[in-house]
């Protein structure tokens, strides 16, 4: 792709920039407790002693927080480690009942992978996972209640989390984009996360720096906590990105440092340097034992996963004649994807996905409906498609039985019968037509006969709308060019 | 490796808990005396000697995935030296 | 001192048993021990009332033929066992006021036994000491004096008021935990018997976390039979627990009495410095002579780093207790001291409400896991600990038991001088017991006989892990033979 560079009067620079993602894990029960992971309870209402880190309480790892991070470990292309074992990051806060977090720190549950990302011009770029890794997720604290006080709740304590933790790899915020949404689809497609930042289940904390452009040297980075969609992740990059390249043009220096983006303003604000408040005394959890994983069950969750979105679109190009792009697009949400191929079934796909990417999409747009409630079913788009491609009706009048079939969900089969709208194809009777047309406008056949060319599409259009469209308008060209002369 | 002031203040910090300036001349001899005595572990070779995390040597059970706890926000408040409204309450949070 | 109290729970059983004395009867005895015995600081929280219902519902089980292995025998629970309804505090200031909502496991197994709970034992503040002193409520006594002093004397720790109440007839037996030799050390500054089974045969569910790695609670008692039978009943697996041991908890009872004739005994040069106490010594070899008299072979045996173990313990304990000890914040339960903003809580509660011992372990664990010390301390304890458990698995290649002293003395004064100044001196105390818990092995202390001041001092005995029946049944043969008079 195109270089992303900042460029001032005084140079060029390049952006580094790493992620990291933290993903809820779709359980029903907390990662170290029986709670329910359930959104939306009162307050406190799903935590168990556990969570609330009474004196005395014990976690216990739940095994399909275990299986999610392997499932997702796969997807992310990455190495399934046999042997982890989880330690206590330390640390003071309201919503941490415990005083540590119960995380993986030197051996991960999952290792090195690859996610890759489709860039606008078309390209497609890898981007290394370092590791990933399973932890307890803290409570929330509610700080507009009382101007003095916060409010504790702990429903959220202990529900599992996955930490993606990416190489120093994106370049650009466009890449950072495009990862996210890459992942936010490899997550669904796996069932592991939900992956929605809005509510929070996905976040995300930028490490950025920068550096003279064709430096290899890294740079002090600042870390930038919890942005909480892609656009503002995009957003966060860049305008770091500017800020440091301003620091370091005015001969100043950039901390290493934590700082915290502004949704307001677009921009990121300082939070705190990094010094000993992170210094977090990691060790190996001594209330859980080192988790082992045979290669039989890591085979038996590959076997389970379902084709990812790389797979499906490089499919989706290779045996459907898809564009590269139509099939990225298609295939970024499993619904889409899915039903995509329910409607291509037996017919054109290529016209399948266009009609798809356009009126479908559009009038789902307009009405403001998910996939799932689209009143056009699969099978009837693939119908409609094949409807055209039969020669059974023209383009323009599947266009009238789609805003039909929108507003009903029939059948474009039946409304194409029970309203006559099977195209004519019968040459005799489209000759007919013609000849009724040009016998009653003898002045503008002399016309077009003496050189005026442009009324020829006049001819064309009296023609349909004789046959009320239903004149096959190939047929009606070739016939019309022929009586004119 | 000897403690001084500044480190008897950050371990302090990081424990959450008050060294009063006139009792950090003698936390620091004590502890400077305590981690001599340990320092004596130098004294064994240890290389080669993998570190032993647990006497357990069971690998870890997993508990299955059902929701068999909560809903007991009472019991989970009953001791909170403050709570109002299902919360906990601590003086405010600024971050 | 009623005779009711002197039984030992296998003598009240039997009674029990043939309706020849109620539970009521029974706990009003200890009642009546309990609250006549207030000097000795052995309880921190008394429930005679609920005991008393406990002792009725017990009775009724009786008359109904239901009776539980424990049915209707009153003990004492140490105050790190988190009980239901009943204050635990771990005898701490930061846990003030604090009732459970939760019952621990060990504590559920012996109600589902029938077991009846006096109240709470007096402890070191959150099981961190050697002498019952860094309790906030004071210091357990001794309910043994020196021949030639009146002075008070610690009844050792942490489970001091476990140890002092057992040998002062105030419950039939208590729980204990031990760390470093919480349960077995007091045992034996009290003449009384004390087991810390293996890591993971009793579940720590429920129990208030000084360090994870090493915990475990056992009994103390009269003596090895009543230590087997109420571990028969504390022990089991429990899923709440990830590091308690799914395997089926054998039937304890059944070894005691058998021959040990052919039992090899270890004996580690190592516990034998040049230093060592000759009445301690002595002690130590008449017990050797007892069982070679019953047939036993003596084995020399080594376990090389045995001087590495305190040092090992004190980076491995400090430093998972530092972690534990941090929900203590003053935000869910306990005591808080308030303060302008969050930070200022947690400063004030934590500075008010643990004592010196416990800050001090929670610094010196905060430092040794810090960045840049982690490497040189707490992984190269780990690695230490991986030899201590490596020499018991080559010595016990060579014995089937080993017998060393419980502690270094007998029971000292409290507010003894040399140990006020150093901590270093206290925690050399534990000199014969830390390397058990390192290894995670069980072991047993017992009464041996009494130094020349008149004072008990203790035997241990070490088995392989899991092996608790070995060392009941050397124990109950030794225990015959020493036939100590309890107080």
């Amino acid at each position: 792709m195109a270089e992303y560079v900042i460029e001032t009067p005084k140079g060029k620079w390049e952006v580094v920039c790493g992620l990291e993602i933290h993903c809820q894990i779709i359980s029903k029960s907390k990662i170290y407790s029986g709670a329910s992971t359930e959104f939306g309870a009162d307050p406190n209402e799903h935590v168990s002693f556990v969570d609330a880190g009474m004196p005395g309480m014990l976690p216990t790892l739940n095994e399909e927080c275990v299986h999610q991070a392997v499932k997702t470990g796969i997807g992310l292309r990455a190495k399934i480690n046999k042997y982890s074992n989880f330690a206590r990051k330390n640390y003071f806060y309201a919503d941490l009942p415990q005083g540590y977090q119960i995380t993986q720190f030197a051996y991960p549950i999952v290792g090195e992978g690859e996610v890759l990302i489709d860039l606008a011009d078309g390209s497609e770029k890898s981007i290394g996972i370092e590791r990933m890794h399973i932890e307890q997720d803290a409570g929330k604290s509610i700080h507009d209640i009382d101007p003095k006080k916060s409010f504790i709740d702990l429903n959220r304590a202990g529900v599992g989390l996955m930490e993606i933790v990416t190489k120093p790899d994106f370049r650009a915020p466009e890449e950072a984009g495009a990862f996210l949404k890459k992942l936010r689809s490899i997550l669904r497609y796996l069932g592991t996360c939900n992956g929605n930042m809005d509510e929070g289940s996905m976040r995300c904390d930028a490490s950025i720096s920068v550096r003279p452009l064709g430096s290899s040297k890294l740079r002090a980075r600042a870390e930038v906590k919890n942005v909480n969609s892609v656009k503002f992740v995009m957003q966060a990059i860049e305008s770091e990105a500017k800020r440091q390249v301003a620091l370091y043009e005015a001969g100043e220096t950039m901390p290493q440092q934590t700082r915290h983006f502004d949704p307001s303003t677009g921009g990121t604000k300082f939070l705190r340097l990094k010094e000993f408040s992170d210094d977090y005394r990691y060790f190996p959890e001594p209330d859980l034992a080192p988790l082992m994983l045979s290669d039989e069950y890591i085979q038996s969750v590959k076997d389970e996963i379902p084709e990812l979105p790389d797979e499906k679109k490089e499919r989706f190009v290779k045996e459907m004649g898809l564009t590269p792009y139509d099939a990225i697009v298609i295939c970024e949400n499993k619904e889409t994807a899915a039903f995509f191929e329910k409607a291509a079934a037996g017919h054109d796909a290529k016209k399948v996905a266009n009609w798809l990417m356009g009126d479908f999409f559009a009038m789902l747009n307009e009405k403001k409906l998910e996939l799932k409630d689209s009143p056009v079913s699969a099978e009837n788009l693939g119908r409609l498609v094949e409807l055209v491609s039969q020669n059974v009706i023209n383009g323009k009048t599947a266009k009238d039985v789609f805003a039909i079939m929108a507003e009903t969900g029939e059948n474009p089969e039946k409304i194409v019968e029970e309203k006559g709208l099977k195209q004519v194809t019968d040459t005799s009777a489209i000759e007919a037509v013609i000849d009724e047309v040009l016998a009653s406008a003898p002045e503008n056949v002399a016309a077009y006969k003496g050189g005026k060319q442009g009324l020829f599409g006049w001819f064309v259009g009296q023609v349909m709308k004789a046959s009320k469209g239903k004149a096959n308008p190939v047929i009606v060209n070739q016939m019309l060019k022929d009586k004119l002369g | 490796m000897a403690i001084d002031t500044n480190m008897v203040k950050k371990i302090a910090f990081l424990s959450r808990l008050r060294v009063s300036e006139d009792k950090i001349a003698d936390t620091e001899k004590e502890f400077n005396n305590i981690l001599k005595w340990i320092e004596q572990l130098k004294d064994v070779d240890t290389a080669n000697v993998e570190p032993l995390e647990s006497v357990n040597e069971e690998a870890l059970r997993l508990r299955e995935d059902v929701v068999d706890d909560g809903n007991q926000r009472d019991a989970v408040l009953a001791n909170a030296p403050d709570a109002e409204y299902g919360y906990f309450v601590v003086p405010k949070v600024v971050e | 001192m009623s005779d009711l109290v002197k039984l030992t729970i296998v003598e009240a059983k039997k009674a029990l048993d043939k309706k020849e004395i109620s539970a009521t009867e029974l706990t009003q005895a200890y009642i009546k021990e309990m609250q006549d015995k207030r000097n000795l600081n052995a309880y921190v929280e008394e429930c005679a009332d609920k005991a008393l219902e406990q002792a009725k519902a017990s009775d009724a089980k009786y008359a109904a033929g239901e009776a539980g292995a424990l049915e209707g025998i009153p003990l004492g629970i140490k105050d790190l066992f988190c009980t239901k309804g009943i204050k635990t505090t771990a005898c701490s200031h930061i846990l003030d006021g604090f009732v459970p909502q939760y019952e621990s496991s060990v504590t559920a197994n012996l109600l589902r036994d029938g077991a009846v709970f006096l109240g709470k034992l007096n402890m070191d503040e959150f099981a961190m000491g050697g002498s019952n002193e860094t309790s906030y409520y004071g210091p357990a006594i001794n309910p043994w004096k020196a021949k030639d002093s009146n002075a008070d004397l610690v009844a050792g720790g942490s489970s001091g008021g476990s140890a002092a109440a057992v040998a002062a007839g105030m419950c039939a037996a208590a729980t204990g935990t031990d760390t470093g030799g919480s349960i077995r050390q007091p045992a034996a500054f009290c003449g009384v018997t004390g087991l810390k089974p293996t890591y993971g045969r009793c579940s720590r569910y429920g129990i208030i976390a000084f360090a994870s790695s090493l915990d475990q609670a056992g009994p103390i008692a009269k003596d090895v039979s009543d230590c087997a039978l109420l571990l028969k009943s504390m022990a089991g697996f429990d899923a709440k627990d990830s590091t308690s041991a799914k395997l089926e908890v054998p039937d304890f009872m059944s070894v005691l009495g058998q021959d040990i004739k052919g039992l090899k005994v270890g004996v580690p040069a190592e516990y034998r410095p040049a230093g060592l106490n000759a009445e301690v010594a002595a002690c130590w070899d008449k017990g050797l002579e007892m069982l070679k008299a019953r047939g036993a072979e003596i084995v020399d045996i080594s376990l090389p780093h045995t001087q590495y173990a305190l040092a090992t313990y004190y980076i491995i304990a400090p430093a998972e207790a530092s972690a534990n000890l941090a929900r203590y914040d003053g935000i869910r339960y306990g005591l808080r001291v308030p303060g302008e903003s969050l930070d200022d809580l947690y400063v004030n509660t934590r500075t008010e409400g643990f004592g010196q011992e416990v800050k001090r372990r929670i610094m010196i664990g905060t430092y040794v896991l810090s960045a840049g010390y982690y490497d040189a301390y707490y992984l190269k304890a780990q690695k230490v600990r991986r030899l201590i458990r490596n020499d018991f698995i080559e010595a016990f290649k060579k014995c089937d038991v080993i017998l060393t002293p419980t502690s270094p003395t007998d029971a000292f004064a409290i507010g003894d001088k040399s140990m006020a100044e150093n901590p270093i001196n206290m925690w050399l105390n534990d000199v014969f017991t830390v390397s058990v818990n390192l290894a995670g092995l069980p072991a047993i202390s017992l009464p041996a006989g009494l130094s020349a001041r008149g004072l008990p001092l203790g035997l241990q005995l070490i088995g392989k892990a899991f092996d608790e029946n070995t060392i009941l049944k050397t124990a109950y043969a030794l225990e015959k033979d020493i036939n100590f008079v309890r107080k």
